[in-house]
């Protein structure tokens, strides 16, 4: 024997699945990533601004929760996230990758803005709002059945189709917003019946924050039931872990794609509502902010469970608000609050792994010393 | 045993997987000019064990020697160092490409086609294989697909080779050849590992076996010194009865009939052609044939999941009546009060969702039942204890993934489901593939229980021995053709297994 030779070949530790870990525990370990990102993100802040680490992190909380207003805003915009991420996270379930997400809710915005343009004192206000959700809604499905044909009836791949189908919503907004714009040359549509308010979506409890927070709140709930307990929610689990176990038992599988993913659309195009009638009045071309994308990770990171998406969703939008904070008040431009986001969602996606795996150390290394 | 130097030793190995014990302190010899038989039950770690030796997985603990030395196999290229070798249950060839290009595959350096196509040419001669270098994998039999994997073994220099279940898709003449070439392999020095659950296989072709319960070393002794009973004692713990009831069946009555059948596959290849037979009550119907000469395409068609060019399939209600199922989804079929269960070939990607629990698997057929949009959760529940319970599954709980049960249990649990709905029909597909002597007998029982029942019985099969045993009468196919239908009692097995590979190869009548 040649115990040097051995020692070479040694492997020092092998990575081993672990058995499915009990949930105190994998939010344990997710919540050790939070706390280690915060602490790498606090010494790359003190090496590269020499500011105090308790100081950046106390302006991180006033940029979310540091005012009423700021809070709310903080609520509305996690709202925002939040709705989207739930409408594509049925399809994800069925493992149809939506991440059509932003052509959706542009589009669905666009159909709003379109009811509030065309039909200003054309129809009681109340005729153009109830218009106005249900082609907002409409248009958000027609634009996720779109590839879902194609997916159910041919097979395409539905990431191209549905991120195509972004493309060609941003475009016909753009469209749009020269064909109306006011005033005329200036590139953009302005304040939507600034006068007469026709569209705008009303105040709930005097708060034109609530609304959004009220419809999350209520689709979360809507969205758990549906996919934990409700028959449709069934066949979509079904229908995304096999094919042909589904045809197997009689599920009408292409039905089912294109029932999902209109459902998804639909959803997505509430959101354009949202934005379009409740929140900005207007529409342009950058009203989603990437949202469509940010709600792909939201929706994963909690693992295709709506009340998880909840913090997921909080977490995120908290950082960009405080990140934000973070740059203004140490004068510092946008990019550094994207550096603190990619900080910590390299931790969080990163636990993942050892959620599922572990490291075990040889044993025998011990015996020989 | 004697003092000889073992080819590969193993010294109390352990391995474990999560709180899954696969080995615990397995001890085992493999030694050159000598065919080794690993038996056990499902789940008893042969293919873990085997997977350590091949570089596929790494020891907890334990020691591994080769000639002697204690050496550490980390990747399978390693274990190629060794000479180690293993084949596959599951064949890992790339259809589109040849042979000889499968077989270089991978390998460092310069490749050149012709010398490598000499070197195999020579390797088959020597050992007895039947292989053509050129061939594409797509163009061949499973058993041409399997001589290329050994092929392949060899090629690569292996002086150890390990079979994984090599037996289970072939005919019983295929059989023969294969063993034939282990034979001359043993001849030539090489040492031989087989994986099997056939035990007259083991009789007749190892010298040693070794047996594995529940991950632990039971022992080992020389084939010629023990028979079939102690070994399957030895495996399962305790004593079992290996026979197979075959009831008289009770008032047959025709319950499938099948008219002038003809199954076109998507690429337009005719799978199943002209067709006809019946399956009556209370009996069950064997379905025999080399795999892949429609047997699959048949069931799915009964059970409405396939299209067919021409011909019908009439299902006969106890007055007589008789409705059409042809051209109707399982949904249809299932709303005409016709209760047809199938157990499919592929478990996990058909029958069951792996994902999910025990539960949630048991809804698969009756989560529609009832008018409320969402499903109910007691009854699916209820089941599952109960299929728990009286099949015997072996699991943590009822929320547990079936994609974590060894194969046996999620057997069970897939049969348990489709027998519950008290079924007319029951089609099974290979329903003990990969199964051990204790959950395969467990299965029979509950496909002759059913019989008894007066379920009309559709059991395909591909261990020839079991077929004959348990079906009143065997349909043979040949390439989708009705090779005969025969008696299952006064048949012999070669008759049908030359008519499996020709069609009308035997003169035998249907016995009504």
């Amino acid at each position: 024997m040649n115990p040097s030779k051995r020692k070479k070949k040694e492997k020092m530790f092998h990575i081993v699945k672990r058995e499915v870990l009990p949930w105190q525990k994998s939010w344990g370990i997710r919540a050790t990533a939070i706390i280690l990102a915060l602490i790498v993100c606090a010494v790359v802040t003190m090496i590269f601004t020499g500011d105090n680490p308790i100081q950046v992190y106390s302006t991180v909380w006033r940029g979310a929760f540091g005012t009423a207003r700021k809070s709310w805003v903080t609520l509305q915009n996690l709202a925002i996230l939040l709705l989207i991420s739930l409408a594509l996270t049925p399809a994800f379930k069925m493992r149809f990758w939506n991440i059509g997400g932003e052509g959706q809710v542009l589009i669905g915005g666009l159909a709003a803005a379109t009811c509030m343009i065309k039909l200003d004192g054309v129809l009681p206000n109340a005729v153009v709002i109830l218009l106005m959700i249900v082609t907002s809604l409409l248009a958000g499905a027609v634009w996720g059945i779109i590839p879902a044909f194609f997916k159910a009836k041919w097979n395409t791949n539905e990431t191209l189709s549905t991120l195509m189908m972004n493309y060609i919503a941003t475009q016909l907004v753009a469209y749009f917003i020269v064909l109306w714009e006011v005033p005329k040359g200036s590139g953009k549509i302005g304040i939507i019946n600034q006068n007469t308010n026709t569209g705008w979506l009303p105040d709930v409890f005097g708060s034109k924050y609530l609304l959004s927070i009220l419809v999350a709140v209520v689709v979360t709930v809507f969205m758990y039931l549906y996919l934990k307990y409700s028959k449709q929610g069934y066949e979509i689990a079904v229908v995304g872990e096999s094919d042909a176990t589904a045809k197997y038992v009689g599920i009408k599988v292409e039905q089912v794609i294109i029932r999902t993913v209109a459902l998804s659309g639909a959803l997505c195009g509430l959101v354009g509502l949202l934005l379009v009638g409740g929140i900005n009045h207007t529409i342009t071309t950058t009203i989603t902010g990437g949202q469509g994308f940010t709600a792909v990770m939201v929706s994963w990171m909690a693992k295709f469970n709506p009340i998880a998406m909840i913090f997921t969703s909080f977490l995120i939008v908290f950082m960009n608000r405080g990140a934000g904070e973070i740059s203004t008040t140490f004068g510092l431009n946008q990019s550094y609050s994207d550096i603190l986001m990619g900080i910590i969602l390299f931790f969080l996606i990163g636990c993942e792994f050892f959620i599922t795996y572990k490291i075990s150390y040889s044993k025998k290394k011990k015996e020989e010393e | 045993m004697e003092k000889r130097t073992a080819a590969i030793s193993l010294k109390n190995i352990t391995k474990t997987f999560g709180s899954v014990v696969a080995n615990q302190k397995v001890c085992l010899d493999i030694y050159y000019g000598e065919i080794l038989a690993l038996l056990g039950e499902n789940g008893s770690g042969k293919t873990t064990l085997m997977n350590m030796i091949s570089g596929i997985y790494f020891p907890d603990e334990g020691q591994i020697f080769a000639d002697g030395e204690e050496i550490q196999i980390t990747s399978p290229k390693d274990a190629y160092q060794y000479g180690i070798g293993m084949v596959h249950q599951h064949f890992k060839l790339i259809d589109v490409l040849t042979a000889t290009e499968n077989i270089i595959l991978g390998l460092e350096g310069k490749k050149n086609i012709k010398e490598a196509a000499a070197k195999i040419k020579e390797i088959c001669d020597k050992y007895g294989f039947d292989l053509d270098p050129d061939q594409k994998i797509y163009d061949m039999s499973v058993s041409q697909k399997q001589t290329v994997e050994i092929v392949k073994v060899l090629y690569r220099g292996a002086k150890i080779l390990i079979l994984d279940e090599p037996t289970a898709v072939l005919t019983p003449q295929e059989t023969d050849k294969l063993f034939a070439v282990l034979r001359n392999m043993k001849a030539d020095g090489k040492a031989i590992v087989i994986i099997t659950h056939k035990m007259h296989e083991v009789e007749s072709l190892s010298d040693r076996v070794a047996v594995l319960r529940k991950g632990c070393y039971i022992g080992e002794m020389y084939t010629k010194d023990t028979n079939a009973a102690e070994m399957t004692n030895m495996m399962v713990g305790h004593s079992v009865t290996l026979n197979i009831e075959r009831p008289e069946p009770v008032n047959p009555k025709p319950r499938i009939v099948v008219e002038g059948l003809t199954i076109k596959n998507e690429e337009g290849i005719v799978k199943i052609k002209d067709v006809s037979f019946t399956a009556n009550s209370g009996e069950i119907l064997g379905i025999a044939g080399i795999s892949g000469c429609g047997q699959k395409e048949l069931l799915e068609a009964i059970a409405g999941l396939q299209p067919a060019e021409s011909g019908t399939i009439r299902f006969l209600e106890e007055d007589g009546s008789s409705v059409e199922l042809l051209g109707k989804d399982p949904r249809k079929i299932a709303e005409l009060g016709v209760t047809l269960s199938f157990v499919p070939e592929d478990r996990l990607g058909m029958g069951l969702v792996g994902n999910m629990d025990i539960t949630n698997n048991m809804m698969l057929r009756s989560f529609r039942n009832g008018k409320s949009v969402f499903t109910d959760r007691k009854a699916p529940r209820d089941l599952a204890q109960n299929v728990v319970d009286d099949l015997e599954v072996v699991t943590p709980g009822i929320t547990t993934p079936v994609r974590r049960l060894s194969g046996g249990n999620v057997q069970k649990v897939l049969v348990g489901r489709e027998i519950s709905s008290a079924p007319t029909v029951l089609l099974t597909a290979y329903a003990v593939r990969g199964l051990d002597i204790n959950s395969s007998y467990t299965i029979y029982d509950l496909i002759n229980q059913q019989k008894k029942n007066g379920v009309a019985v559709i059991f395909v099969g591909e261990d020839l021995d079991v077929l004959l045993q348990l079906s009143d009468r065997i349909l043979v196919l040949c390439g989708g053709q009705v090779s005969g239908i025969v008696d299952g009692k006064n048949v012999d097995k070669n008759e049908v297994g030359f008519m499996m590979t020709s069609v009308g190869g035997s003169r035998s009548n249907e016995s009504k």
